[in-house]
C-alpha cells in the first residue's frame, strides 16, 4: 500500500517521496525499474515520456490505484486524480459528481452542496450544476473533473494527460484555467503528458521517464506567463524532445519515434 | 432548384480543366457542366405544413393497430372465414360484453392479474437478489451462477406435471411457475448489467473516496439499471405466456380457463376476446416499463435529446 504522509509534515517537507519504485506486468520485463522521484509541496512537475514508458503506471501508483509495486512511496493523504477521460458518473448530475464520495462536514449536506457549487463556479461552470454529464462538451466535462479534484483541496494533484482528448483551442483555455487554479490552491502537481510544449508552458520542473527510470530532471526557470516564441522556451523544448528521441532538425528521426 | 445547379455549374466550369477527378457527364446540356453535381436538399421546414411528427406520439402509435383491426373486420365481413374459424372484431366486442354482463370477465381477469402480479414480484425480487449476489461477489458467481444457468436450460412448462405433484392444483403452482419464468430474464440481464458497468467509473469512484457500499449504490447498481429494465420487459411478456398455459392445463378460474371453457363450448368469439385481452395486457405491461425507463433513465434520455 501507498503510505500516507500526515498533513504537511511530509518526509523532509515533501509532497511525494518515491524511492526505488519497481513495477512489472510480465515477469522479467519491468515497466518501472528502481525509479526515484520527489516533489516539493506546491511544485508543478511535468512527467514526459514516450508511449509505454511507464508514465501512467507511475501516476497510478502515486494515486493509490495500483498497490502491486515494489519500493517505497510516500504521498499525502489528500490526493486527487484527473484522468484523460472525465469519468463522471453518467447518472448523477454535475454537482453531485463534483462532491462524489465526500462526507458532509460541519455545514451538513447543504454545506457540501455549496462547496461543490463553489468549485464549479471556479472552473466557470456554475450554471451547469444541474446538468447531466452526457450533455456536456468534452472541455466542459474535463472542467467538471478538475472541479471534482479541486474541491478536495488536494495536497497532491495527479493529472493523467487530462487535455489529451481536447481540441487545440479548448486545450489552450484549459492551460490558462489550470495555471490560475494552481496559483490559488498551490497543490503539488504531477502532470503526465506527451506534449512537450504543454510541459514547458505549465511546469516548474520537467522530468523525462525513459525505460523505467528518470533520465532527465530539469527546472523550468522561465518567467510566467510563458511565451513559446522565446528562444529560452524553444531551447528547453528542443532539449526535452532530444531526450525523448526526437530531433526536429532531422526529419528522418520522426519515422523512428512516431510512437511518442 | 434549377437556379442552384446553374450557379454551381458556372462556378465549377472555371476550374473544369483541373477537375479531371470529377466524373464527366455525357450530353449537350451537361457538356457545359463537365461534372456531375448533385444538389444536397436543404431542409425547408416552412414548406412542410403537415408533418407526422406534429401528431401526438400516442395517436401515431395507435394508427397501426387501428388499421390492423379495420383489416381484420374487413376480412371477416367479406366472408373469407366462417364465424367458426375467425371471430370478427365486432363479434369479439359482443362476446366481451356478454362475459362482462355475466360477471365472468372481471373476476377471471382479476384472478389472472393477481397471479401474474404476485409471481412477477417474487420472480423479479429473487432475480435481482441473485444477480446482485453473483455480480458483486466472486463466491456468489462461482457457486450460484452455474446452478442458475443449468436451471435456465430446463423448459419451465416442462415442470407443470412436477409442480402439480408438489403443490397440488391451487394458486401456488401457477404463481411458482410465473415467478420462475420471470426470475431468469431479470437475473440474466441484471447480472450482465452489473458486470458491464465501466470499470473506469468504479476506479474513479474509489479514488474519490466512495466506500464499497457507496460504490454499489451510486455506481454499480444504477449502471445495471438499463439491463434490469430489459429483463423486466422480458419477464412481463413471459409471465403472461406462462399464466395462460398454467390456467389452461389446470384451473377453475382465470383468462386461460375462460379460453379452455370456450373451446369446449365451441365459442370462437370468446376465445378471440380473451386473446385480445392478453394483447391489451401485454401493451399495458410494455407501457409500464417504458414509463419506468423514462423516469429512471433520464440521464440517458437527456443524451438522446428526448
Amino acid at each position: 500500500m501507498v503510505n500516507h504522509v500526515p498533513g504537511d509534515q511530509a518526509a523532509g517537507g515533501l509532497a511525494v517521496l518515491a524511492t526505488g519504485v519497481t513495477r512489472s506486468f510480465q515477469p522479467g520485463r519491468g515497466v518501472l525499474r528502481g525509479l526515484d522521484l520527489s516533489i516539493a509541496p506546491g511544485q508543478f512537475v511535468a512527467l514526459l515520456g514516450r508511449s509505454g514508458a511507464g508514465k501512467s503506471t507511475l501516476l497510478r501508483i502515486l494515486g493509490g490505484l495500483d498497490p502491486e509495486y515494489g519500493g517505497d512511496v510516500l504521498v499525502p493523504e489528500r490526493r486527487a486524480v484527473v484522468f484523460q477521460e472525465p469519468r463522471l458518473i453518467p447518472w448523477q448530475r454535475v454537482q453531485p459528481n463534483v462532491v462524489l464520495g465526500l462526507r458532509p462536514g460541519p455545514g451538513g449536506r447543504r454545506g457540501l452542496k455549496q462547496h461543490g457549487l463553489d468549485a464549479l463556479a471556479e472552473v466557470g461552470l456554475a450554471g451547469h450544476a444541474r446538468a447531466w454529464p452526457a450533455t456536456l462538451s468534452g472541455g466542459e466535462a474535463q472542467r467538471v473533473a478538475l472541479a471534482r479534484a479541486l474541491v478536495r483541496e488536494p495536497q497532491l494533484m495527479l493529472l493523467d494527460e487530462p487535455f489529451g482528448a481536447l481540441d487545440a483551442l479548448t486545450r489552450t483555455k484549459m492551460h490558462t484555467l489550470l495555471q490560475a487554479l494552481c496559483a490559488r490552491h498551490r497543490p503539488a502537481v504531477l502532470l503526465v503528458t506527451h506534449d512537450v510544449q504543454e510541459a514547458v508552458l505549465l511546469a516548474d520542473r520537467a522530468v523525462v521517464l525513459t525505460e523505467g527510470r528518470i533520465t532527465l530532471d530539469v527546472p523550468v526557470g522561465l518567467p510566467r506567463p510563458r511565451d513559446p516564441a522565446r528562444p529560452a522556451f524553444q531551447d528547453l523544448r528542443a532539449r526535452l524532445l532530444a531526450e525523448l528521441g526526437v530531433d526536429e532538425l532531422r526529419p528522418a528521426a520522426v519515422a523512428e519515434t512516431r510512437a511518442i | 432548384m434549377a437556379d442552384h445547379v446553374s450557379v454551381a455549374s458556372h462556378h465549377v466550369g472555371a476550374s473544369a480543366a483541373s477537375a479531371a477527378a470529377i466524373q464527366p457527364v455525357a450530353g449537350a446540356a451537361a457538356a457545359r457542366t463537365t461534372a456531375h453535381l448533385v444538389l444536397i436538399h436543404p431542409a425547408r421546414t416552412k414548406r412542410r405544413r403537415f408533418t407526422i411528427t406534429r401528431v401526438p406520439r400516442l395517436a401515431r402509435r395507435a394508427i397501426g393497430p387501428i388499421v390492423a383491426i379495420a383489416l381484420w373486420q374487413l376480412v371477416c365481413s367479406q366472408g373469407l372465414f366462417t364465424s367458426f374459424e375467425v371471430a370478427s372484431p365486432v363479434a369479439v366486442f359482443d362476446a366481451g360484453r356478454e362475459l362482462a354482463a355475466q360477471g365472468v370477465l372481471a373476476s377471471n381477469l382479476l384472478i389472472s392479474l393477481q397471479r401474474v402480479a404476485i409471481g412477477v414480484l417474487l420472480g423479479v425480487g429473487t432475480g435481482v437478489f441473485l444477480a446482485v449476489l453473483c455480480g458483486l461477489f466472486w463466491v456468489g458467481e462461482d457457486l450460484i451462477d452455474p446452478v442458475i444457468q443449468a436451471f435456465r436450460a430446463v423448459p419451465i412448462l416442462g415442470l407443470v406435471p412436477l409442480v402439480i405433484i408438489w403443490f397440488g392444483v391451487g394458486e401456488t403452482p401457477k404463481v411458482f411457475l410465473i415467478a420462475l419464468g420471470s426470475l431468469f430474464p431479470v437475473y440474466l440481464n441484471t447480472y450482465a448489467g452489473i458486470r458491464n458497468v465501466d470499470n473506469k467509473l468504479v476506479e474513479a469512484g474509489r479514488t474519490f473516496g466512495l466506500n464499497r457500499l457507496g460504490l454499489v449504490f451510486q455506481v454499480i447498481l444504477p449502471g445495471a439499471l438499463p439491463g434490469f429494465l430489459v429483463g423486466l420487459r422480458f419477464a412481463l411478456v413471459g409471465s403472461w405466456i406462462i399464466d395462460v398455459v398454467a390456467e389452461e392445463i389446470n384451473a377453475q378460474s382465470g383468462l386461460g380457463y375462460l379460453i379452455n371453457q370456450a373451446q369446449s363450448t365451441n365459442r370462437i368469439d370468446i376465445m378471440f376476446c380473451c386473446l385480445t385481452i392478453y394483447a391489451i395486457l401485454g401493451l399495458a405491461a410494455d407501457a409500464i416499463v417504458r414509463l419506468l425507463e423514462r423516469r429512471l433513465l433520464v440521464w440517458r434520455a437527456a443524451f438522446a435529446g428526448g
